[in-house]
Formats: C-alpha cells, structure tokens, sequence
C-alpha cells in the first residue's frame, strides 16, 4: 500500500521490530551454540577470559551490523527510484533532525566508553589478561616478584608462580626453566592449577610469543623481558606460534606444548634438570635477557668492538629489574 | 608563420616589457622536457649517484667485509629521483626564481598548455586538472601492481605444504604488495579527485602552489620507482611495517623502502600542503565553511593528516638510513637505540595514515549520496564536525598497535580508551548516510552500488577494529589474519570502492565520456562478491590461529585458504573487467557524457566539459551549499556571471 499523510507507514518501527527479534535470536544462537567454541579456548583461565569478552563484544556487535544492514537493504528495496514513488522531501526537515543526531551520538559514546572500560576492568582482574606487559608489569599474580628472585623454588605443592623464560631466535623458541637450574627445553611443558609468569625475550630481531590455547601472546624483543601472566585450568597441547615477521623462515616458526598434571610435570622437570646438568653448564648463566657474544656473532658489522655492552655480557646474571 | 608578443602580466615589468617565444618556439627544440627525459634523467642521476657513493664509501669496513654498499645505493637512487624530477622539469621553476629569471606568465601557461595536446599528461605542468588525471594512471599502475602481486600471495597460500616460491621470495612478494598497496592507498584519492575537483569545488581557478601540486605527482612517480628497486636489490623482508631490527640485519632491498617511503612522504606533504592552503585561502567569495563541499571537508581534514603526521615517517626513515650508511645505531639495542623508537615513531605516522585512507572515502560517499537519493546531505555539520575529529584523534591512539609488544602497562587501558572513542566520529558517516537514506528516491547507478558497499564493507571494518582495540581480545586476533582482513575491510573495502564510486561518478567529468554502464554492473557486482567472499572467510582463519605474512600454516586451515584464494583470483578478475571497462569506455566505444550525467548541484558540474584551463571565465560568487535536491525555489549554488574587476583576490572573503 503506498505510503500517503492518512496512512503512513512507520519504517523505523518496521525496522526496529525485525531487528529486535533477528538480533535476539542470533545473540541467542550465537552465545549457547557457538560462543563455548571460540578460540582460545578453555585451558589457562586467560584463553577462557578472552573467549568470553570476545563473546561480549559479539552479542554487542551483532545488534550493530543487523541494524545497519537491516536498514541498507530496507532503504534499498522501500525507497528505490520506482514509478509511483513519492517524491523526496528536502529542505531543513531533511537536513537536520537534532533528536536522531543527540540520540545516536548518545548511545554510540555509551556503548564506546562501556567497552572501554570493561576492558579494562578485565585487563587489570585477569593480571594483563595473557599479554607481554614489558618488564615492569603493572598487574601480576602474588608471587610473581618472588618467583623471579636466585633463590626461587617451585613444586607441585608450593603453589608458587612458575617462571618460563621463552627465548626467540631466528626461527625457533626455546624454554629455559630458572626454578629447575636454569636448563633449556625446545618443547613448552607447563603443570597444570599453576600460575605460570612467561618472560619472554629474543636474541636477535623481534618475534612474538603466541601461545594459542594458553591465550598469550607477548613479544620478543632483543635485551627486553616482557612478562605475560597466565594460569593453566586444564591439561592438554597448545600450539606456540611467532606471530611478528622476523624474516624469510617466520611461517616456520612454531611448535607445540603440554600442560600436564602438577606431579607430572615436576617429575620431568627434575628429571630433565639432572639429566642435563652437562649441557646447562655449557649455557650461558640464566639471564632475563641475552646479548649475543660481539666477537664474531654480529659478522664484523661493528669491527674493533670487543663487547656490545659493559654491562650486558653474554649471560648476564642479571635478574629482571 | 608570425610570432605574438604576449603581454607581461607577470607584475615584475621593469621598463619595457621582454618579448616572450611563443608557446610552438618554447615548446619545439632539443630540450623539451617531459617522461622520456624523466626516464633519462633517472638512469643518469642513478649512475652518478652510485659512482660517488663508491668513492665515498667503498673503502669502508663494513663495506668490504659484507660486500655491500649501503651509502651507493643510497645515493644511487637519492639521484635516480634528482634526476627524474630534473629531467620532467619539476626544478625548473624554483631554479628559475632562485636565479631571477622570469618565469612563464599566466596567459603563456595556458596557450602552452593548450598547444600540447594529450602530449601534457606526459609533462610538468601546473594544470591542476592535468596533475589529477596523472594521478589517476600513476594509482592505477600501483593498484594494478600491487594486485598481481596479491595473486601471487593468494597462489602461494592455496597449499600449506606446496610451495611455489621459497621462503624468501615469497616474504619478498608480502612486502612489496603491502608496502605498493598502502602507498597508492595514501595518494588513491587526494591525488586524483583531490587535486582535479577540490579548485572547481570551491570556485577557485587553480590551487594555491600549482608547482607544489605538480611536483608532488613526479615525486610519487619516483616514490614507485624507488619501492620497485627493491626487486633486483632481493627485496626487503619487513612487510610495510619495517620493523627494526630485522630492518637494520636486511639486505640492500631495504634501502628501496626506507628511502621509497622518504620520498613518497615528500610527495604526500606537498600535495597534503597545497590542497589545505587552496582550501584554507581560495575559497570563492561565499563559500563559507558551512557552504563548503563534504568531499572538502574531507579532503581538507586528510591533508592537515598528510602535512602534519607525514615527517614522522620521513624521520623514520631518515633514521633507518643512517643505520644502514653512517653506522649510527637508532634501532640497534645494542648500541644504545632501541627497536621501540622505530615502532613508535611508525605507528605514530602509520594511524594517521590509516585515516589517510579512510577520510576522502567517507567524502566521496557524503558527496555522491545527495545525488543518487535527491535528498540533501543529513547531519552535514555532524559529517563535517565527524572527520575533523577523527583526524585530531588519530593522532592519539598509535599504541594500540603495541599492546602485546612491552610497552608500558598503563598505556594499554588509556591507548584502548582513546581507539574506543574513535569509532564514535567515524560512526558518523553511517548516521549521515542512514539519514540520507531515509525515505528517499535512490538511484542505484554504479556509483550509488559502489556507495551502498562502502557502507556494508566498512562496517564489518569498523566493528572488527573495535575487537582489536580491546586488549584481552587483541591478545587473540593480533598479528593474525583477522587484524589483515580488518584492515582489508576498511581499507580496501571501504577506500577502494570509494575510489571506484568517484571514478565512475566522476570520469565523464574529467573525460567527456561515460564509464559503460552494463560493464561497470558487472564490475561492482563481481568485485563486492568475490571481496567479501575472499576476506571474510580471513577472520576465522585469523581465530583459528594463522598468522600473518607466513607461507605455512596449519593443514586444518588449507579448505579455508583455498576457498579464500579462489575468491582473490576472482577479484582479480573484477579487476580486470574494471580495465576493460576503461578501455572499452575510453577508447573502443566512446560514449559522449552529457555535461550533467547525474543532475548533480554540485558546482564542479556547472562548468563546461572539457573544463577550461582555468576552470571559471569569471570567478563565481557562491550562494547556497550544493545540497538543495527536492526543495521547490532553492537558490542556485553560485552566480557565475560576477565579473572580477581588475586586481581582485580570489582568496574567499
């Protein structure tokens, strides 16, 4: 029926009840069917909170595209250029509408600074919520500073933080595990129930540490420790990925690791800590970070330099400050 | 055949006037400069640039010991542009200022000009609307570039496992795409439709530093030139990012970008420069800011992003070089640099430039939309008040690229804020377009398609750039494929269908000859499909785990990437039925346009086709805004018929 002064058809009430119900539905749909499957997952607490405000975020959005869509696709089958068409009216009626504008900029800043700030709540509940803080990170577990000190102990009933230097060179990552004599692993074996603290450097160009499952990702900066949190809450593997370009093998550059039981992994711990003791002694010194030996490794860029640093020597016994 | 005497406008008469050649004298001789001396210039400059960054370094340690010269390539291709600009003779007019020799007066340029032919696309000239149409080949040239080299990624990544390149090229072929792509993307509108229309739009016969704006076409010209140089060097393995210090351990190709991107920041701050003091200063008498265009708006908005954010990425740059030939050690941790200071000082230019690339879209679609629904522009003051805040917050939100890379953990939440708060000015755009919509009479012409798609594609853009500022879901989608088909949502998704939106608005403007109107159906509608149906399957790659720039990836993902590949070839093939498209419309069969194809009010559309030399017999006297559709006795939007008394300003009063 064509639209005329005694008979007009409210458009944006039509639009409005459409997107009302479409929206409720695939919000619906989405959170129960498909949101307990999105990535990362569910084994570190922060791969499940990031899953869950990823969900949010959603639900949120998804009311936001269907309103916009509903309203293209509607303006372009109701108000197309078809014979019988009213005519448009222009004017000041049509430039302006100061309830629309106020309305629109209302709730548009609302949901914005909504967003932002329960992202921040989440960052700062959830110990950085799995990113690379840089050395001096602003919110970490209790213990996290003491797990980082010479004399730190872990075991499978301490409930201490459990530091993990992940160390990125070109093309691969290893473990060192200070707790445990400082010995270096290629694969990435974490106890399960633990609060894990991952200091993450690099020896060379920068990468970036990407646990998928654990929901971590903290990058690899050369004389940088960045700190990332987690805590594990299920056993199983992770996939550990470089997610910054760091050269022509950069798609070559991952691997996996475990989260098993706490008493699991304390056995291959200190099996592996005694197991090669020789070989940790050829290492350098445990340090929060490494700069490479100048004589020979930089390929004479820098001739006549006997060392980089006075400080940071191959091996500093620095601890993270 | 008799030569004229021109008289001497040039105000710089002392006792009688010189007698000047005439435009054939001037242009005919051994000398005439234009692209064949450019390439000459080029060759040559490139040759003595790279003798002299021998001598001067070629005894050098590092030099010897790794057998290449950074300081020769350097110099090599700093000449290689020298030279081509010389050639062209971009330094011509500043040389002649310097030395007090007078240069061609107004009437002279325009007989020059005109006695050229289509010889003047292929010269320095300070035609405006000549400048705009060499942008529009020079952007194509990169478009059409940078996407062979995207069917190049997309071949290599149907098979996880298959690999036509080694690992190598392959990061080669990544590199240039982006580092072409976002290039042309920076200049794709400003360039083109920035310099042809934004004169004739606020009624001004010629922009403010017409050498500027020409300079800045054959300084981009170079900008390519150089980038490609880093083919035969072995390229660069930094993506368009650059990170340092895998930039400071590259090989010689790294020299092709950093410098590229030196040369093209020059480009960009001179055409962004130009076109803000012509808006700023040339406005017609009664073009108030609340009459000016919203596609001016835009631009202007755009260029005060282009002079002001632009010598960050210049010094970048600068830095990088010095690096690499002088031995200093900004980005080398080592020595006391820091791999940060690249970083922050990319991203400190590198999201401005985003906005860059985003603004003159939303201009383009703010000006077509009055157009094709008859209706006035909605909420102009918000549109207008919108882009001017995006182009001051841009400058405030550059971290949220850093989130997981260490920088201090206070600036996470205030850097998310800030991103957050963005999205509220760019969200304007879709009020004003929804409002102008609303119960309209739409035509849906090819331009009109393209507008509707700028608005679906930018979107999903907008609202995946939301999830990345939030930093718990960044840890996720970060360095992925998600964040890549964000920004090809946005960027390509949104600019580039913008661009085609102007191009088929505008090209029977610029050309006198219609885009084919059932070709350019089949273009939109083969280019909106395949991009969707390429980039949207990216976002759950990106969630499930790929990340970027990488040529292996997980076996579970490969049904994913081929369907995602068969998609980009197709839309490579829109591309190509976007050429023939020209070709055919161009060249083959040539369609007359109407002097106002699509009944627009806007004021470029009330001068004849083609548009004079210097655009208005008579400078016009502005009225209204060009957004009165539908409103029984508006007023026109100028009055073309003032005269201009003798001395009169054309800056706006």
């Amino acid at each position: 029926m064509a639209e005329s002064s005694e008979n007009p058809v409210h458009h944006l009430r039509r639009m409005f009840v459409l997107w009302l119900v479409l929206s409720l539905v695939v919000d619906v749909l989405f959170w129960f069917l498909v949101g307990p499957h999105v990535p990362p997952g569910h084994m570190t607490e922060t791969a499940k909170d990031n899953q869950q405000v990823f969900n949010v975020l959603f639900v949120i959005a998804l009311p936001v595209l269907l309103g916009v869509w509903i309203y293209l696709g509607y303006s372009a089958i109701v108000w197309r250029d078809r014979e019988g068409a009213p005519e448009p009216v222009g004017g000041e009626v049509a430039r302006t509408n100061s309830h629309a504008q106020v309305l629109w900029i209302t709730i548009t800043s609302f949901i914005v600074i909504c967003l932002a700030a329960y992202g921040t709540i989440d960052l700062i509940s959830h110990n950085g919520a799995g990113g690379g803080q840089g050395p001096n990170p602003a919110w970490a577990p209790a213990g996290a500073a003491a797990a980082t000190q010479p004399n730190a102990v872990w075991t499978a009933t301490n409930n201490s933080v459990l530091p993990v230097q992940v160390i990125a060179q070109q093309w691969k990552f290893t473990y060192r595990y200070p707790t445990f004599g400082g010995f270096e692993s290629q694969h990435l074996i974490l106890p399960n129930n633990t609060e894990i603290a991952f200091h993450v450097t690099s020896l060379d160009v920068i990468h970036s540490f990407w646990g998928y499952q654990l929901g971590v990702k903290a990058d690899a900066n050369p004389q940088i420790d960045n700190v990332a949190f987690t805590k594990t809450i299920q056993t199983g593997t992770t996939w550990i990925r470089c997610s910054e370009l760091c050269g022509i093998w950069h798609g070559s550059m991952w691997n996996t690791g475990t989260v098993e039981s706490k008493q699991q992994f304390e056995q291959w711990a200190t099996t592996t800590e005694t197991a090669q003791a020789a070989a940790t002694k050829l290492l350098p010194p445990f340090a929060w970070t490494y700069v490479p030996d100048a004589n020979g490794a930089d390929g004479g860029y820098y001739p006549g330099v006997d060392q980089y640093s006075p400080t940071e020597v191959y091996g500093s016994t620095k601890a993270a400050s | 055949m008799t030569t004229t005497a021109l008289p001497d406008t040039s105000g710089q008469g002392s006792g009688a006037a010189p007698v000047a050649k005439s435009p054939r004298q001037r242009r005919s001789g051994l000398f005439s400069q234009h692209l064949g001396t450019a390439i000459i210039g080029a060759v040559i400059g490139y040759f003595v640039g790279h003798w002299l960054g021998n001598v001067i370094a070629g005894g050098y340690t590092y030099v010897q010991n790794s057998g290449e010269n950074a300081v020769a390539n350097t110099l090599g291709l700093a000449f290689m542009v020298f030279g081509w600009l010389a050639g062209v003779g971009a330094l011509n007019y500043p040389f002649a200022k310097i030395i007090g020799k007078s240069s061609r007066n107004a009437e002279e340029m325009e007989a020059w000009s005109a006695s050229l032919g289509w010889q003047r696309y292929f010269r320095y000239t300070a035609d405006h609307k000549v400048v705009g149409m060499q942008y529009v080949v020079g952007v194509l040239l990169f478009m059409f570039t940078g996407g062979l080299l995207a069917m190049a990624i997309r071949a290599e990544l149907l098979n996880p496992n298959y690999h036509l390149f080694g690992p190598g090229r392959y990061i080669e072929i990544v590199s240039e795409h982006g580092t072409v792509m976002m290039m042309m993307a920076t200049s794709i509108i400003v360039g083109p439709l920035g310099n042809w229309l934004v004169p004739l739009m606020i009624g001004s016969r010629r922009t403010a530093y017409p050498h500027v704006e020409a300079f800045s076409f054959w300084v981009f010209t170079a900008g390519y030139m150089v980038i490609f140089s880093a083919l035969p060097y072995g390229g660069f393995p930094t993506g368009w990012t650059g990170y340092a210090p895998l930039q400071t351990q590259a090989g010689a190709g790294m020299i092709s970008y950093l410098l590229g991107f030196a040369v093209i920041g020059i480009g960009m701050m001179a055409a962004g420069f130009n076109l803000l003091v012509t808006i700023i200063s040339y406005r017609a008498p009664g073009m108030t800011w609340s009459r000016l265009p919203i596609f001016v708006w835009a631009i202007l908005a755009t260029c005060a992003l282009l002079t002001l954010a632009t010598p960050t990425l210049f010094a970048a740059g600068l830095f990088g070089i010095l690096d690499r030939t002088a031995q200093t050690a900004f980005y080398v941790a080592e020595h006391g640099g820091s791999s940060y200071l690249w970083q922050n000082l990319f991203w400190f230019f590198g999201h401005p430039e985003v906005y860059i690339m985003a603004l003159p879209g939303f201009g383009i679609v703010g000006e077509l939309l009055p157009v094709f629904t008859r209706k006035p522009l909605f909420a102009y003051k918000v549109a207008a008040a919108g882009m001017m805040g995006v182009a001051l917050l841009s400058f405030f939100v550059w971290q949220h690229h850093l989130f997981q890379s260490g920088i201090n953990p206070d600036m996470r939440p205030l850097f998310m804020l800030t991103t957050e708060l963005i999205s509220i000015p760019t969200g304007f755009i879709f009020l004003v377009g929804m409002g102008t919509l609303y119960k309209a009479k739409i035509r849906f012409e090819v331009p009109m398609l393209f507008c509707m798609a700028v608005f679906f594609n930018f979107l999903i853009g907008g609202v995946t750039g939301v999830f990345l500022s939030d930093v718990p879901v960044n840890v996720t989608v970060h360095g992925g494929f998600f964040v890549l088909s964000h920004f090809h949502y946005t960027i390509m998704g949104g600019l580039l269908f913008a661009f085609m939106a102007g191009l088929y608005y505008w090209l029977p403007k610029m050309t006198g000859r219609m885009m084919n109107k059932k070709i350019g159906i089949w273009h939109f509608w083969t280019m909106f499909i395949f991009f969707n149906l390429t980039f949207f399957p990216m976002f759950l790659i990106g969630l499930l785990g790929q990340p970027r720039r990488v040529f292996q990836y997980a076996q579970n993902l490969q049904t994913l990437n081929e369907f995602s590949s068969m998609a980009a070839f197709c839309l490579g093939l829109s591309f190509l039925l976007f050429a023939w498209n020209l070709l055919y419309s161009m060249f083959i069969k040539v369609e007359v346009a109407p002097a106002n194809p699509w009944n627009s009010l806007g004021l470029e559309w009330q001068t004849p086709t083609p548009v004079p030399y210097y655009n208005f017999e008579r400078i016009p006297v502005i009225l209204t805004d060009p957004y009165h559709y539908s409103e029984d006795g508006a007023p026109a939007v100028a009055d073309l018929g003032v005269r201009v008394s003798a001395g009169a300003s054309t800056a706006a009063t």
